[in-house]
């Protein structure tokens, strides 16, 4: 801790300003009063699914895809993921059993 | 008066039954996530009660982590609060998505919007509430079950500081997992699945061009001008 309690205190209440900036400013710029301009509803239609991909590929950002282990526990798992939920639809099951074998993989299999 | 009042906590009740189990997975991967922020900042040598702290005014998950290499650098509050800006960048996308959910919820709307994150934003714009239910208590439960999940790992995480005896490596690979859940889903409509590959396939391209600590904001900027650019195409 280098820093006193109460510029830790401002340093928290920086980074908290920052985010909820980036969370209030769509709703201050488009207030509920008004209709939305349609290019913002087209971008409300398309935003989701293409930010779900940018996720995916976030959450693959850090494995090593090019030296040992390939990114392998990722993409088997992940597959495993997707293919359960397409079959059974059950979220739970599809993130229980994706997780569970994750976890099997990177702690028993590519060590 | 005391019909109308108890029907209103039945509301609250049914909303609560129908969020809880959209938000499990969220459950298992904040919980782990906020433990291992809690740890990790009690290593940097804050004290228990400090990372529940953190967790509960900021609520940014990945901007949290990149806060505690912040604290131990030096006291510029300004440049925290410019790197807070853009890692958190995202949310202006999703705020967008949900203006239109989030119309006519009164008092709740402003707790809807403060709570907004990766994980919230990914449940409701896939989920729609059960007919007849209120939808804005749904997202309000769903919203305050994920926050108060996110505070909760990071309190325990905190407060165990260097305790843990079980082997959690990889246990965070829960929220992998919701993601490509809610991608699936949405893959599903055929409409989605121009946009949705458009998504991951920029992405890609922006990780192999700038790397894994600077790729989000261009992946989002190229996203944003080809989603806007295919239009027409993306509307038919």
């Amino acid at each position: 801790m280098p820093l006193t309690s109460w510029q830790t205190l401002v340093m928290i209440f920086a980074v908290a300003l920052g985010a909820q900036l980036t969370r209030v400013t769509p709703f201050l710029l488009f207030p509920q009063n008004k209709p939305l301009p349609r290019m913002i509803v087209y971008l409300g239609r398309v935003l989701p699914p293409a930010m779900m991909g940018l996720l995916v590929v976030y959450c693959f950002k850090d494995a090593a895809f090019f030296s040992f282990p390939f990114a392998l526990p990722e993409l088997i798992a992940g597959a495993a993921v997707a293919a359960l939920q397409l079959w059974r639809r059950n979220v739970l099951l599809s993130i229980g059993v994706g997780t569970a074998l994750y976890m099997v993989l990177v702690q028993c299999v590519f060590v | 008066m005391k019909i109308q009042r108890k029907s209103v906590r039945n509301e609250w009740a049914q909303a609560f039954l129908a969020a809880f189990p959209h938000t499990v997975p969220v459950l298992t991967g904040f919980l782990t996530l906020g433990f291992a922020f809690g740890v990790l900042m009690r290593t940097k040598g804050y004290g228990p009660l400090w990372p529940f702290f953190m967790s509960a005014v900021c609520y940014c998950g990945s901007m949290q982590f990149v806060a505690l290499t912040l604290l131990s650098t030096a006291f510029d509050p300004l440049a925290a609060f410019l790197m807070s800006l853009m890692v958190n960048a995202r949310h202006l996308f999703y705020g967008i998505a949900m203006l239109d959910k989030y119309r006519g919820l009164g008092k709740l709307r402003p707790v809807l919007i403060c709570t907004l994150c990766d994980e919230t934003f990914s449940i409701l714009s896939g989920v729609t509430p059960p007919s007849q239910m209120d939808a804005g208590k749904f997202y309000f439960c769903v919203s305050l079950l994920d926050y108060s999940y996110w505070a909760l790992g990071s309190a325990l995480g905190g407060l165990a500081g260097g305790l843990i005896t079980f082997n959690t490596k990889g246990l965070d690979f829960a929220l992998t997992a919701l993601f490509i859940v809610l991608l699936t889903d949405q893959m599903r409509e055929k409409d989605n699945r121009p946009p949705a590959l458009m998504g991951i396939g920029v992405s890609a391209l922006a990780l192999v061009v700038f790397g894994a600590s600077g790729f989000v904001l261009p992946a989002m900027a190229l996203l944003m001008l080809l989603l806007i650019a295919w239009r027409k195409p993306l509307c038919r």
